[in-house]
């Protein structure tokens, strides 16, 4: 049963509030909540200072590394510990050297049949006044391939963490070479004067120590150094114009796969005909004579090239980036 | 004489010269001479083997006209020629493996002096094996450590730079103390010979002479060589070493640097100062004290890590940790299983280094944890062959790793003292390991949850990337054929110790 009731008692009934508001025709918010527009958020300067002032509070009480006492804890053991480790050590090496056998004495287990022969048939047998050499280029000849290549691959190395190889750019040459102009002195009277009298001297030493490895005391290694080093003063006073005439990484490249290629063949000709033992070809000329030795003056010569090249492109890559 | 005896000689020159060579030619005729140089001297290798295993008998080899402990000398062993056909192998595996991004990272300009440094450090590992002096395998130990940092740092960033400025310092204290060792061993014995030194020493021994010195010698190398590859306390050069390289620079690193310092190892223990003295003396307890540590302390540190490749390289900490403590058991077996878990860690660590770099290629060049999600349908091989290397790292049957625990158990069994903390050790490492190369594996594995690829995701095809592809697929297959037939292999090793001394 159900009785008919006028409209307007019926909108006053909860079922027709109900009704519309799942239909939603009816507007909850309007005329109950007024809308007003947001207004600009203010940065309260008070807050913002207690919030920047706790960040510092966490930072310094955290991450405090002076009055943090375990950093402080730590650091102080790992100097005792350090210097403990550092006294054990050295006391260890310095026992052990004391049981070595005494120096100088005729009978150290060190003047035996090897350094003996040596002496004795060095001349003989190498055709080298100055037995360091003979036995450093001939006996032992294959340590000191290696020991070339070494200072191959260390140039090698040196040149991808240094050369500047694009043309623009960070890092690039002009960026580099910009710097390299802002801090050298220019033209510097005494530096170019001292140098024209020099690095010719310098130069012609080493070549004569190359030259008389065999001869005397000398070689390779050391010469190479003097002529690099002659050539680093030259570079100093007259800057890269005057060198890169000479000097590129052309150059470079060529010299010193040209000086490691020859001692490489070389040797790869003697230790093939020794251990095979065939009959080398090479004379061993008159001792001490220029032209003597055999291959020995020629490795002098490649292994002096590699060691001026490397000295010369270590500084220029330091210095420059590039050539 | 055979001809084939100057194989050892002329593999060492050929990588030699081609250092130089390379500085002269352009970075693709530079790799291709690599190519050739590594396929030609794994061929030598190969012919040497088979030559000593036919005769029976090592052969020395004097470089030059002078006999031996006047002259330089090599030697070759069934050993030598063992190793020398692993290191090429791998290393060629290892420069196919990662030649895409060897491109792309490595500035155009300076892609031959990345071929010179791994030319000369072929040479200075076929040297390490083949040397019979040790003033050579120095000289050859500075090669490899020059070169192994230009591998690093070629890919120029502020990572690498770091890492092999951090790689610089502790290796170069590494040959630092093995240098000493060597001048007090000189000093006592008079002899840079391997053959001569054993004869001194033993005399030495015998009489009871310079106890103090040789033990501090022996100390000196042990821990030299033990920085430069990497034993637990000395390892924290590593993570970042090989983390942040170009891929073939890592994977060389792992499987083949470490590793020729360790051959160098053996070779001073058999074949410079005997056996018999080693195991007598108390070095060993100590390497295999941090042998034991590594194990452990690596493995924990991978599980740390959330950059899959630091993750490898942390386990390479515990790997180097097993073959310490296998030569820590002081036994023939224990060395025999140190030996086998050389070959088969350079084999797997490789393969896992490949691997990832395709993981992450497919992972938008992300290698942390959270971004790899799916990758394994992603780039389906290199999902395959991560789950290969990880379930051979773990030990499971059928792959190299177990034979190598297999062997270090057995090695240990027998044992008095060691047996209970070798087999503790091997169990709780192998946990550990499943832990986080499991983790790895079910999160390639777990699907992308997103219906449409993120940006910089990719499916990758097998066919796209042929020279990765055929590594991968050469690399599962030495580690089934390592995991099922290890039998020659192990009699090989045996064969090669037993000819050492």
């Amino acid at each position: 049963m159900s009785r008919k009731v006028p409209r307007e008692q019926y909108e006053k009934t909860l079922s027709y509030k109900l009704k519309t508001w799942l239909e939603g025709s009816r507007d909850l918010y309007l005329d109950n909540v007024e809308m007003r527009p947001q207004s600009p958020r203010m940065e309260d300067e008070t807050l913002r200072q207690r919030f920047l002032a706790d960040k510092r509070r966490e930072r310094d009480r955290v991450y405090d590394t002076k009055n943090n006492r375990e950093v402080a804890l730590f650091k102080k053991l790992y100097r005792i510990f350090s210097f403990l480790f550092c006294i054990l050590l050295v006391s260890m090496l310095l026992i052990g050297v004391a049981d070595l056998p005494p120096f100088g004495e005729a009978d150290r287990p060190v003047n035996n049949e090897v350094s003996q022969r040596y002496i004795e048939r060095g001349l003989q047998e190498t055709g080298a006044v100055n037995i360091v050499t003979g036995m450093i280029l001939d006996y032992r000849a294959f340590d000191t391939l290696g020991e070339s290549h070494v200072l191959f691959i260390a140039t090698c190395t040196v040149l991808i963490l240094l050369r500047a190889d694009s043309k623009t750019g960070k890092n690039s040459q002009e960026e580099t070479e910009a710097n390299d102009r802002a801090y050298e002195p220019k033209n510097d009277v005494i530096l170019q004067t001292a140098a024209r009298i020099l690095v010719p001297f310098i130069v012609i030493f080493g070549i004569y120590i190359i030259l008389c490895g065999h001869l005397g005391p000398g070689g390779g290694f050391s010469g190479g150094a003097v002529i690099g080093a002659g050539l680093i003063l030259y570079v100093s006073a007259f800057g890269f114009a005057k060198t890169e005439r000479f000097f590129t990484a052309g150059t470079y490249k060529w010299m010193s796969f040209g000086a490691l290629a020859c001692y490489c063949l070389s040797k790869t000709y003697s230790f093939y005909t020794g251990a095979n033992h065939i009959e080398s070809v090479i004379p061993l000329g008159t001792p001490g004579a220029i032209l003597s030795s055999g291959l020995i003056l020629l490795l002098n010569i490649c292994v002096g090239v590699v060691v001026a090249g490397t000295m010369y492109t270590f500084y220029v890559m330091f210095r420059k980036g590039n050539y | 004489m055979d001809f084939i005896r100057n194989f050892p000689f002329f593999s060492i020159v050929l990588s030699l010269f081609s250092g130089p060579l390379s500085s002269i030619l352009g970075g693709r005729w530079a790799k291709r001479v690599n190519g050739a140089v590594i396929v030609l001297c794994g061929l030598m290798s190969c012919a040497v083997l088979w030559y000593v295993c036919r005769t029976g008998q090592p052969f020395v080899y004097t470089m030059g006209h002078f006999p031996a402990p006047w002259g330089n000398e090599i030697r070759a062993g069934v050993l030598e020629g063992l190793m020398g056909v692993f290191f090429c192998a791998i290393m060629l595996l290892c420069m196919l493996g990662g030649s895409r991004e060897r491109e792309a990272q490595i500035q155009q300009s300076k892609q031959n002096l990345y071929y010179i440094m791994v030319d000369l450090l072929l040479c200075s590992l076929l040297a390490l094996i083949y040397t019979n002096d040790l003033f050579t395998a120095y000289v050859f130990v500075e090669i490899n450590t020059i070169s192994a940092c230009g591998l690093i740092m070629i890919r120029q960033s502020g990572h690498t730079i770091e890492a092999a400025t951090r790689y610089m310092i502790m290796s170069l204290l590494g040959s630092g103390l093995l240098l000493l060792g060597l001048c007090f061993l000189y000093d006592l014995t008079g002899h840079l010979l391997m053959s001569n030194i054993q004869e001194t020493v033993h005399a030495l021994v015998a009489q009871g002479q310079y106890q103090t010195p040789l033990l501090v010698s022996i100390c000196l190398m042990c821990v030299g060589l033990a920085i430069k590859s990497a034993l637990f306390p000395f390892h924290t050069w590593l993570p970042d070493a090989y983390g942040y390289s170009t891929v073939s620079s890592a994977a060389i690193l792992s499987s083949l640097v470490s590793k020729g310092y360790i051959f160098l190892l053996v070779k001073i223990f058999y074949r410079v100062i005997g056996f018999d003295i080693i195991s007598d003396s108390k070095v060993i307890h100590v390497l295999f004290a941090f042998g034991i540590a590594g194990m452990i302390m690596g493995s924990v540190d991978a599980i740390r890590e959330s950059d899959i490749r630091r993750m490898i390289a942390y386990s390479s900490v515990a790997q180097i940790g097993y073959i310490y403590m296998g030569f820590g058991l002081g036994t023939a077996a224990g060395v025999i299983a140190s030996i086998y878990h050389v070959i088969c860690h350079a084999a797997t660590k490789s393969l896992l280094f490949v691997a990832a770099s395709g993981i992450a290629q497919a992972s938008g060049g992300s290698s942390y944890f959270k971004d790899l999600s799916g990758a394994g349908y992603r780039n389906r091989l290199a999902g395959v062959a991560f789950t290969v290397g990880s379930l051979s790292m773990v030990g499971v049957p059928m792959f190299a790793g177990f034979i190598s625990k297999l062997f270090f158990s057995q090695a240990a069994v027998g044992h008095t003292v060691k047996m209970l903390p070798t087999l503790i050790a091997l169990a709780v490492s192998t946990i550990l390991n499943t832990v986080y190369f499991m983790k790895t594996v079910i999160r390639i594995y777990t699907p992308l949850k997103a219906d449409i690829l993120p940006e910089g995701y990719e499916e990758i095809p097998v066919r796209r990337q042929p020279a990765k592809s055929g590594a991968m697929i050469l690399f599962i297959l030495l580690n089934v054929i390592l995991g099922l037939n290890s039998e020659p292999v192990i009699r090989l090793i045996q064969r090669g110790l037993e000819m050492f001394s």
